[in-house]
């Protein structure tokens, strides 16, 4: 165990280190563009240059091996000069294109030459001018003037997408990046290198200036495209969901997420097809009324007519709330798993919910062949399911069926068939817990508002146009659906067949499912976290996370000492 | 009790001469300086049908610089709306085919939160959105009092003052 010491503070480092990984795990900034947790060293941008006692020249701190006894200095003279120096290197052919640029606001080279330059260019000379908006590929445009050939995405295709297809070409001044011949940027993680990209070089096709970032609310919370459960944080404006960014967390998806997670899980929440207010028949009734009518037909059936379909899309505290009012009914509870595809290396997983091993854990399985059979049959007579989209998946046909009542979030061919819709919040806008296919358990934090939430009273993220937002304000209008979490809906369910089941936050579901199944035994809100643990019974090795503060950009926080700093003035 | 501030204080706070007692001479006086004043020339406008032409230096509702092609100057940054102190404006960006890639598809300023602070003017990159000498603002529903592209849209030559003035500024520091 080596021992460094860091701007005069001794530190104990690992065999094999570098010098800017033992800053970083002990809170001390080094400035960089090129070196990423996730990536191989390049050493190329020159940013990280530290003073190294004993060594003549000034090394850079990402290729620096630490050895016993080193003395570093990040910020004495030598270094701090030799970063303003890089800076105004990286500056020359850098176009002022920030009031354009989409990274603006989150930008390395930006905040960095706030913090790390002289704020002047001594360059006279008219710029370099390269190609602007070159698509590399479906998903990510490229733009050359702004490109400071850090190489991140060069390495990030050639490690961990495993598709090698973009290289520097030319030299000097003239360095861009571009595609080799007869190849696109197209995988299922391309998206990745528009995060990963320290300046606005690469930007998303799909984002595109739809907002700025201190504009947007950023909300943590887990993407419910596969079983992965990558970690996530929703950047929404107007009640809108505008873009889905990977949060670091090296248990689940490293710094990581797929191209689908990315671009298909928020269309829906935007839908124009979203269910709002509940419907009986297909007309919008009190949801009272619905749910009276769920109630009435749960009585009116035997309970070997009546089937209850869990999701494995909803939350943990969904189906335990759903289970408790299938149990007092009906023995036939099960859910439709979903496939599609195959698993692949890193992230994309075949099973395309979220929340399969959570029902497993709370002792849900699939439909086996027989119920299956009697569900075709017209043995059974009634279904009562949670937001699941069946029907177009073709794995059930609902016409033997004399009433179907559903949870639904998005009209679907399930819901055109539905006798009675309940309207459910979606992923996007409820609490919860979803247990990923490793038997990770990781919460929802509700990142859109349904009418049935105030921003500043539930604890969500608030942009400061949020915050100071009043009701004649245009830019607050945002669309808000009037929509329950699934628990509340069975829950209320459950109070018309006399039940005595009434909590009154969704923790509350999460600690009565705890206490009273083995599988989540110990497990609470606090100890999940924003990173997840694991649920009982899985001994997996939790990893701990050094990067996650400094790899946060997070563009909240930024906004939020910008006002304090504004009120500090005023 | 009768309550009584010192600003209805009957009794005068100093003691008049004997002069100021005998009370016309000072009738008198005062009668003179209305009369100087029949003589001076007249402060008053005949407002609406005389107007008074603002100076290059006065701050009236911002509008968006257009450019002679038509087209706006803005840039749908955001800085202006981000730099607004009672949150005036909105600003929402799309993408052109243009050489600037960007541009407001909705701009839209509320005339009712807009204090004429200037700060927009001051933050803007592309002098894109400047302090106009329109100081004539009615509005009867709250809708009307949001401006938007069509009413912020103002040719280059007519603000060709304001430009001149800022340029003027900018070099003096």
């Amino acid at each position: 165990m080596p021992k460094v010491t860091i701007d005069g503070k001794e530190f104990e480092a690992r065999d094999g280190q570098s010098v800017i990984q033992v800053a970083l795990e002990n809170g001390i900034d080094i400035p960089h563009f090129c070196w990423h947790p996730g990536l191989t060293v390049a050493g190329n941008c020159r940013m990280c240059l530290v003073d190294v006692e004993k060594i003549p020249k000034l090394s850079i701190a990402c290729a620096t091996t630490v050895s016993d006894g080193m003395v570093v200095h990040t910020q004495n003279e030598k270094a701090l000069k030799a970063r303003e120096d890089v800076m105004e290197f990286l500056l020359i052919n850098h176009p002022l294109d920030c009031p354009i640029c989409d990274e603006a606001g989150q930008c390395k080279l930006q905040d960095y030459a706030f913090s790390h330059s002289r704020g002047v260019s001594r360059f006279e000379e008219e710029k370099v001018h390269k190609e602007k908006r070159v698509p590399f590929g479906p998903t990510v445009l490229f733009d050359a003037e702004r490109c400071i050939s850090c190489s991140r995405c060069i390495r990030f295709g050639e490690e961990i997408a495993e598709q090698p297809v973009l290289t520097f070409i030319q030299r000097g001044d003239q360095v861009t990046i571009e595609p080799y011949p007869g190849t696109v940027l197209d995988n299922p993680y391309s998206m990745n290198v528009i995060d990963i990209c320290p300046v606005g070089a690469l930007t998303s096709r799909d984002f595109r200036f739809k907002a700025r970032p201190w504009d947007m609310s950023f909300t943590e919370t887990v993407c419910p495209h596969c079983a992965r459960g990558c970690n996530i944080r929703v950047g929404t404006r107007d009640n809108q969901i505008l873009r889905l960014e990977p949060r670091p967390n090296p248990n689940v998806n490293d710094f990581w997420m797929c191209d689908m997670g990315r671009l298909e899980s928020y269309p829906p929440v935007n839908a124009e097809t979203r269910i709002s207010g509940a419907f009986l028949h297909h007309k919008k009734v009190s949801l009272d009324d619905a749910v009276q009518a769920i109630a009435n037909a749960l009585k009116k059936y035997r309970p070997e007519e009546i089937a209850f379909i869990a999701s494995p899309y909803a939350s943990v505290e969904d189906n335990f709330a759903f289970l408790e009012v299938a149990k007092s009914k009906s023995k036939i509870v099960g859910y439709f798993s979903h496939h599609a595809g195959e698993n692949d290396k890193l992230l994309i997983r075949a099973d395309r919910t979220p929340n399969a091993y959570g029902l497993k854990i709370l002792g849900i399985n699939e439909f086996d062949s027989t119920i299956k059979e009697s569900l075709k049959t017209g043995k059974i007579k009634m279904i009562y399911a949670l937001e699941d989209d069946f029907v177009s998946q073709g794995v059930l046909s609902l016409d033997k069926i004399e009433f179907f009542a559903c949870h639904a979030t998005n009209e679907s061919k399930t819901t055109e068939r539905a006798d009675v819709i309940l309207p459910a919040a979606s992923w996007a806008e409820k609490e919860g817990v979803f247990v990923n296919f490793e038997g990770w358990a990781q919460r929802l934090n509700p990142a859109v508002e349904t009418t049935h939430h105030v921003r500043g009273l539930d604890h969500m993220n608030q942009s400061r146009l949020d915050r100071f937002a009043s009701k004649f304000d245009r830019w607050a209008q945002g669309r808000k659906i009037d929509a329950l979490e699934s628990w509340q809906l069975a829950e209320m369910v459950g109070i018309h067949l006399g039940m005595k089941t009434n909590h009154l936050y969704t923790e509350d579901v999460f600690e009565k499912a705890s206490s009273s199944v083995a599988g989540l035994a110990g497990l609470s809100y606090e100890k999940i976290g924003s990173l997840g643990h694991p649920v009982a019974g899985i001994g997996k090795e939790i990893k701990m996370s050094f990067y996650r503060e400094v790899y946060q950009q997070n563009t909240q926080d930024h906004a939020e000492i910008l006002e304090m700093d504004i009120h500090a003035e005023a | 009790m009768q309550y009584r501030s010192k600003y209805n204080n009957p009794k005068p706070n100093r003691k008049l001469s004997l002069w100021e007692k005998l009370y016309l001479p000072e009738i008198a006086r005062g009668l003179l300086t209305t009369i100087k004043h029949l003589f001076r020339p007249k402060f008053t406008r005949q407002y609406p049908e005389e107007r008074w032409e603002a100076p290059a230096a006065f701050r009236g509702r911002p509008v968006l610089v257009m450019e002679e092609n038509g087209q706006e100057r803005c840039v749908a940054c955001g800085l202006c709306s981000r730099v607004c102190p009672p949150l005036a404006i909105e600003v929402q960006a799309s993408e052109t085919d243009l050489l600037k890639e960007r541009y407001p598809v909705r701009f839209e300023i509320n005339m009712i939160r807009c204090i004429f602070c200037g700060f927009c003017e001051e933050v803007c990159p592309e002098e894109a959105i400047v302090m106009s000498k329109d100081y004539e603002l009615v509005y009867r529903k709250y809708d009307d009092a949001i401006y938007g592209k069509d009413k912020l849209l103002t040719p280059k030559k007519d603000l060709k003052d304001r430009l001149e003035y800022l340029r003027e500024m900018r070099n003096k520091t």
